[in-house]
């Protein structure tokens, strides 16, 4: 479309916000992905915030079943997809009262008027027509008539009502392709390669697609056009990734790079059942999934595939992690190693499945029975997970313990640019199983090396046989023993083996000014939001720097050193105060929390906010 | 279960660990070990490649008295590690060791799974009717009116049968044998370990402790011949200790009936572990004392698809159209360019 000689005035900007809403039918995370998948190619930075119904189909037309797509493009660095929205698409009242006030003052706003009608007003508890009834006047609204116009464009190719009804997300994007002046040709492509086998589907997606990339062009009601240019990214070879995909290209990646066969044993969960499906595909490289009948099976099974020499993974989210809880204590006792991965979602209970927390980080760190330390691990972005898979599992192997990879339902669902690294560069991740043993000499599985991690000895090795168990293991031998100075001496060695990880972990970064007046420290998914938040806070005059945190136990060594040069400490979490507590209780500082528990992730307005208040006190 | 070549010959002494063990004096299990001891050797697969998994439970201390490799793991959950072990390494022997209240109560689910998954494992369990570990209340396969601790007035919920659960969850191999009929046992263990799937073994266990003589009609030297029937493939369902008693069908029921007086061996129900449809075997499975003999031996005995091996037959066909390679996977798909 590059060739259509523009008749529309063209404005340049630095980024832009865009959301797509309606029913959870009406194909709004596809229309975002296209959407996101074209930034991409045409080289902006991105960020993305999918958010979507727990229910798969609540009623038609209802707030209930509202699901929406939000992309920010850049043509700078940037780390969350915006606080407001400068575009909202809204394929019906129930979308637009749900969403409307996200949109920016003097925001585009588009409306599928069609959907404008009676039964769909009062489904959204209009009592007029917000279109005409002059209350979205704030705005640039456009109503359109896009079932009328979709339904036009697909004439003649055969389609009953309502799959022609079903192009209107395509209809939308072409519309909104053409107001940001994006290429049509990957979604063309897409069409091709998802369609082939329907050419009139095909057909009908692409006509609705041009339909709607037309309407901007030829009709009157847009005057401009926007263009957020290329963003200055280092050089390299780029793809847009999602947090599980990464996350699952991370875990086939430190097998390899670990000469280990990856085994994962999982229970289909919200939001982290995409693990599994992206590991399915990767039988290639030898990777063996394992859907268990239930969640304690899928780790359990981990842990049987760990013993015999595999990289045992197992993941969830919270209320499967609440199961594998037992599960787990074994495999500290039997110390064997594990990666044990949380996507978080909203708790307790079945809480908020779809949407996103960080309100697990007290689960992965005390939530088992006994003294039973494991090392905790967080990714921070999309992207990132994949560095946060190898970096667990190094850490699995070099302690034999389990560890816990914690992401979040807006990371694992968050998609951003990846600069796909050269393998070489990967880390290689040493693993070492003894070798037979033919001396006759009794083998000692629980002697242990400098770090206090003991040998990962595999059955099917001559003289090495051994029983493990979750009862209290005699140090050095392994025996069953139930001494009193045993115990403590085993738990006091276990708790020492943790804390040892210190030693591999890179020393804590601060960013900005190395001491003042505000320290602001966060941990997994809100890195995006408090990083943004922070540098923001700075170009308005704030004292404040940033440390985030990847390894949540133990904590880096410097981190003590680093939180006394500091007059005050800010830890913003998606949860009441976990980070904060540990903090607290760990190095005895008045660290002040910004906690919110809402299922939706920090706006960076909310972090510069308080950061203001706190400076100015 | 592949057969090793060139092995120097084992003994029972090859397999017994150095822990001391500690059941109770005269509890059934140490008859268990002794045979399974004795099996072992036999089989053509040394220790090292030799795995035991067992829960929580009396029967789940077996693990530490066989110098193998082993897993005491949670109670319950034995048969999820083994699958995962399984799945992992074809390549090794592993058998789970559990009991009634682990493999029946809190870890009903996993052998439900494990068994349709018809893994290449060895599942044996101990009956003995009772929890012993946590000393003594019911289990699942306490007998209705049972007084135990945790039931005084008598159990008043329906037991559980162990055949007829694995014959409902597609188990391909099913049988039973008895604590003390250490030959029967014996060779029952070694048909269960050469069968090629899930072997399900339930051995009746005798808890002296807290539930001594739950077996007596199955074990008394007076009482046995005419309270348990030896089932022998291809053959007719006699018993009693002049063999002069037989199982009968009267239309879908089985019903005890006396040889002679007009009845012979051919009016008698035959044998059929192959029998493709677990009928049979299920109508053996719920003949019980007093109305029944108790069936020992093979109950079902037949061949379908391993999980483990069409899994491995999946991943060599995705290696065949090209192993993995991460650099070719990360560029996969739509990338692009920044200079
Ligand atoms: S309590 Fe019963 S089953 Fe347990 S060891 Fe003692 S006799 Fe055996």
């Amino acid at each position: 479309m590059a060739t259509t000689t523009r008749s529309k005035q063209l404005v340049e900007l630095d980024a832009a916000t865009v959301r797509f809403c309606g029913d959870s039918g009406d194909g709004m995370q596809l229309a975002g992905t296209q959407l996101t998948n074209t930034s991409a190619l045409a080289g902006n930075d991105i960020a993305t915030f999918p958010d979507f119904p727990a229910e798969i189909r609540a009623p038609r037309g209802t707030k209930a079943g509202v699901s929406g797509f939000q992309i920010r493009f850049a043509s700078t660095e940037i780390f969350t997809p915006g606080d407001q929205v400068d575009a909202l698409v809204a394929m019906n009242p129930a979308a637009l009262a749900t969403n409307l006030c996200d949109l920016m003052p003097g925001g585009i706003l588009v409306a599928n008027s069609d959907a404008f009608d009676d039964k769909g007003l009062a489904q959204a508890g209009y009592t007029t027509n917000p279109l005409e009834d002059g209350s979205l006047e704030s705005y640039q609204l456009f109503p359109v008539e896009m079932t009328k116009l979709t339904r036009a464009a697909v004439d003649g190719l055969g389609l009953g009502q309502k799959e022609s009804d079903r192009c209107r997300n395509f209809f939308a994007m072409g519309l909104t392709f053409w107001l940001y002046d994006r290429s049509l040709e990957p979604t063309l492509r897409y069409i091709d390669a998802k369609f082939g086998k329907m050419p009139a589907v095909a057909e009908a997606n692409r006509r609705a697609l041009k339909a709607g990339y037309n309407f901007g062009e030829t009709t009157d009601a847009m005057a401009s056009q926007y263009r957020v240019s290329k963003a200055e990214l280092a050089p390299g070879l780029y793809r847009n990734i999602t947090g599980n995909q990464a996350l699952a290209w991370g875990l086939v990646s430190a097998a390899v790079r670990s000469n280990c066969e990856l085994f994962f044993g999982s229970y289909p969960i919200t939001p982290a059942s995409d693990i599994l499906h992206e590991l399915v595909r990767h039988k290639n490289f030898g990777v063996r999934t394992f859907q268990a009948e239930d969640e304690i099976a899928a780790v359990c099974s981990a842990i049987g595939a760990a013993f015999s020499g595999s990289m045992g993974v197992t993941a969830s989210s919270g209320p499967g992690i609440a199961l594998k809880t037992e599960a787990i204590g074994l495999a500290v006792m039997t110390e064997l190693p594990l990666v044990v991965v949380n996507v978080q979602r909203g708790g307790p209970s079945t809480g908020l499945p779809t949407k996103t927390e960080q309100a697990d980080l007290l689960q992965a760190m005390f939530g088992r029975n006994g003294e039973c330390p494991c090392p905790i691990v967080a990714a921070r972005s999309p992207a990132d997970c994949f560095n946060a898979a190898l970096d667990a599992w190094q850490i699995a192997v070099r302690y034999m313990t389990p560890v816990f990879l914690l992401t979040d339902g807006y990371i694992a669902n968050g998609a951003e640019p990846w600069q796909v690294p050269d393998v070489d560069s990967l880390p290689q991740i040493e693993v070492k199983h003894p070798p037979a043993n033919e001396n006759g000499e009794p083998f000692m599985p629980y002697a242990r090396d400098e770090r206090l991690s003991r040998p990962w000895a595999i059955p099917g090795t001559p003289g090495l046989m051994h029983r493990l168990g979750g009862l209290e293991k005699q140090d050095v031998t392994g025996n069953v023993n139930y001494e009193p100075a045993n115990h403590q001496h085993m738990i006091d060695t276990r708790a020492k083996k943790v804390a040892n990880v210190a030693a591999d972990i890179p020393p804590q970064e601060v960013e900005g000014p190395a001491s003042g007046k505000l320290l602001v420290i966060s941990w997994g998914g809100t890195y995006g939001a408090c990083a943004t938040g922070v540098r923001e806070a700075r170009r308005r005059g704030a004292n404040v720097s940033h440390t985030h945190l990847r390894f949540l136990n133990p904590f880096p060594s410097n981190l003590a050193e680093i939180i006394g040069r500091f007059d005050k400490v800010l830890v913003p979490e998606l949860n009441s105060g976990q980070l904060r507590m540990l903090l607290r209780s760990k190095f005895l500082v008045d660290a002040i929390g910004l906690n919110k528990v809402q299922g939706k992730p920090f706006a960076v307005g909310e972090i510069v906010e308080k950061i203001e208040q706190i400076v100015k006190d | 279960m592949s057969t090793e070549t060139a092995l120097p010959v084992l003994t029972p002494g090859d397999f017994a660990s150095d822990q001391e063990v500690r059941w109770c004096p005269g509890c059934g299990d140490y008859s268990i070990l002794a045979q399974m001891k004795k099996v072992l050797p036999t089989l053509g697969v040394p220790p090292e490649k030799t795995v035991f998994i067992s829960g929580i439970g009396c029967s789940s201390r077996f693990p530490y008295y066989v110098n193998t490799y082993g897993m005491h793991s949670i109670h319950g959950r034995a048969p999820a590690v083994a699958s995962g072990l399984k799945i992992a390494r074809p390549d090794l022997s592993v058998w789970v060791i559990t009991g009634d209240g682990d493999a029946l109560s809190i870890g009903g689910n996993h052998l439900m799974h494990a068994i349709r998954r018809n893994l290449n494992i060895n599942i044996v369990l101990f009956n003995n009717r009772i929890y012993g570990l946590t000393k003594g209340q019911y289990s699942p396969t306490s007998v209705l009116g049972q007084v135990t601790k945790s039931t005084p007035a008598g159990a008043i919920d329906t037991p559980l049968r162990p055949l007829c659960v694995a014959i409902g969850c597609e188990a391909t191999f099913v049988a039973r044998s008895i604590d003390v009929n250490i030959k029967h046992l014996a060779a029952t263990l070694k048909r269960a370990a050469e069968h090629v799937g899930t072997s399900f073994v339930e051995v009746y266990q005798n808890c002296n402790v807290f539930n001594d003589g739950a077996f007596e009609y199955a074990t008394g030297r007076d009482v046995k011949a005419d309270s348990t029937l030896t089932l022998e493939n291809g053959k007719p369902l006699i018993f009693g200790k002049n063999r002069d008693k037989g199982i009968r069908l009267n239309g879908m029921n089985p019903e005890v009936v006396e040889l002679g007086k007009g009845i012979s061996e051919d009016d008698l129900l035959f044998h059929d572990e192959k029998a493709p449809e677990p009928t049979l075997a299920y109508l053996l499975s719920r003949m019980s004392y007093p109305e029944f003999p108790e069936p020992i031996g093979v109950f079902r005995d037949i061949d379908a698809p391993r999980y483990e091996e069409v899994l491995g037959d999946q991943i060599a066909a995705a290696q065949q159209r090209g192993k993995g390679d991460l650099q070719s996977l990360f560029s996969s798909g739509e990338t692009w360019v920044v200079q």
